[in-house]
């Protein structure tokens, strides 16, 4: 990157079926937590990116980073305002770009968001609006949506590498306990292996427990030069990378439907550009939409071999004290899954640990990643966050 | 699906007519016009498909949208066409459980009972040979 970037301020709504709240009501709760978060007044931001999968679709709205800035009180000040969509990718890639304009030297203060209002609709619209991240000629049609398309890659990992149904209830389990110190989180109850398997099918071998909820929300992060940093904060937390990558857009043209390889290039990338190994990772937020797609995950970031992601949840690796702890806020499947807003929130999360004010804190965490996923799998986005304390632990 | 999308490729889904790229000699169903690897040398041309495969994954699918919904519990599946082009689409339960690894062929079915626009769509499912 041409100039290294810092997070300053991070903010969030909590998810989850907020009635009561519209659209618009998420989003300023996020960003004014954000900005005083930061210390950051209007006049300062040079523009804003919001992710937004579906508001045309959830509530009849588009144009919404216009929205946004509106009723922010940044349209006064002429802030640009852009959205960004790319299915359930959409948060993390207005994160990106968000950083992608500081490090350019164009803008110096910029506020990433994202925000999704789901439960205006039932559960059959929503099903139908999930379903346009997938091939809507050849996918949908064939008798697809998203859950049975995860529900295939499930089966396929269970056939070649022997992952197990409890193994899949197992990433619940962890992450419904990790959510339990997460007020934002829209559960924050801990459920049993039993439990979920107790539930009905959504798509054998899933079932309603393996989803994420449709949830309303939204989290917005304050980036700046890395070198103005402490002038915002005691605890600037830098992007060592972001990184993006495409895959097909139906899960049939893909050669391996036991990985996401977008997920793979992407965080290939990230760590070359961030000089770590998945080793040197000290916490994640991946994308666990479905259960399975944790096991993909933990695999395709490289915290476990190909085929082993099963067992590296089920032992205990991927807990808050294990090797690679992962989904310490409770992850999409406790937090909430608000589309667009997913992506900044994991940002938010990461911040937190690296700041050491996580409510479920992983010990002297100092390299985190983020990874965000559209749909299937045709985006991912992988950040490398750091406090820039551990590299120098490291190195004594 | 509004009637225009899909009549527009109403021969593909009634016939199982896809694509294939002459300068690499790669299958395409669904269809594609440009051929990922060769792109700009891409030569395509209209292929007809044996419509015999072996299917990859299935699921059965017991939540589905809403214009799929009286149909569930139904099987879904990828099926790798033995031209090499894959598909996603219902298998057609006759004689028990179809499993992964099993020979299926192309059957033209009704897929939708009533589309967005009132009219019965049909198209391919698969069935076990
Ligand atoms: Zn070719």
């Amino acid at each position: 990157m041409l100039r290294d970037v810092a997070v300053v301020g991070v903010g969030q709504t909590s998810f989850g079926e907020h009635w009561e709240r519209s659209f618009r009501d998420l989003f300023v709760t996020a960003g004014v937590r954000a900005l005083e978060d930061a210390g950051v007044a209007g006049d300062e931001i040079d523009a804003l990116y919001g992710g937004n999968m579906s508001a045309g679709q959830f509530i009849q709205q588009e144009h919404v980073a216009a929205l946004i800035a509106d009723y922010a009180g940044l349209a006064t000040e002429r802030v640009p305002a852009t959205r960004v969509e790319a299915a359930d990718a959409s948060g993390g890639l207005a994160f990106r770009q968000a950083v992608l304009d500081v490090a350019s030297g164009a803008s110096d203060v910029v506020v990433a968001s994202g925000v999704e209002k789901m439960t205006d609709l039932g559960s059959a619209e929503t099903t139908e609006a999930l379903a346009g991240s997938a091939d809507r000629e050849w996918e949908v049609f064939g008798g697809g949506n998203v859950a049975a398309l995860y529900a295939m890659m499930a089966r396929a990992h269970m056939d070649r590498y022997g992952t197990t149904r409890r193994q899949l209830s197992e990433v619940v389990v962890k992450n419904h306990e990790n959510a339990t110190n997460n007020k934002y989180a829209q559960y924050t109850n801990e459920v049993s292996a039993e439990l979920v398997e107790s539930t009905p099918f959504v798509s054998e071998p899933l079932r309603a427990f393996d989803c994420s909820p449709a949830s309303d929300g939204a989290a917005a992060v304050i980036v700046v030069p890395a070198e103005d940093a402490e002038d915002y904060t005691d605890e600037p937390v830098y992007v060592e990378a972001t990184e993006q990558a495409s895959g097909s857009l139906a899960v049939h043209d893909r050669d391996d439907i036991t990985t996401l390889g977008s997920t793979a290039r992407a965080a290939e990338r990230a760590y070359e550009t961030a000089n770590v190994s998945p080793g040197d990772v000290d916490v994640a937020e991946v994308h666990d939409s479905y259960t399975v797609a944790e096991i993909l995950a933990v695999e395709d970031l490289g915290f476990a071999e190909k085929g082993d992601g099963g067992a590296f949840v089920e032992d205990g690796r991927a807990a808050v004290d294990g090797e690679t702890p992962v989904n310490p806020s409770g992850g999409l499947k406790a937090c909430g899954h608000p589309l667009g807003a997913t992506g900044v929130r994991q940002v938010v999360d990461a911040a937190k640990q690296l700041r050491g004010e996580a409510g479920t804190q992983v010990e002297d965490a100092s390299v985190a990643v983020t990874h965000n996923v559209g749909g299937t799998g045709a985006t991912a986005v992988v950040n490398v966050l750091s406090d820039r304390n551990g590299r120098n632990r490291r190195s004594r | 699906m509004t009637a225009p999308r899909f009549w527009r490729k109403i021969n593909q889904r009634y016939r199982l007519v896809g694509t294939e790229c002459r300068t690499c000699d790669t299958a395409f169903f669904p269809p594609r016009d440009l051929c990922p690897e060769c792109r700009r040398e891409s030569d395509i041309a209209e292929k007809a498909f044996s419509g015999e495969g072996e299917v990859v994954t299935k699921t059965v699918v017991h939540d589905a949208i809403s214009d799929y919904d009286a149909e569930t519990p139904y099987t879904l599946a990828v099926v790798e066409l033995d031209e090499g082009a894959r598909i996603t689409a219902q298998v057609v339960e006759g004689d028990g459980e179809v499993d992964v690894g099993d020979r299926v062929e192309a059957c033209f079915r009704r897929v939708r009972d009533e589309g967005e626009e009132g009219i019965v769509q049909y198209g391919t499912k698969f069935e076990r040979v």
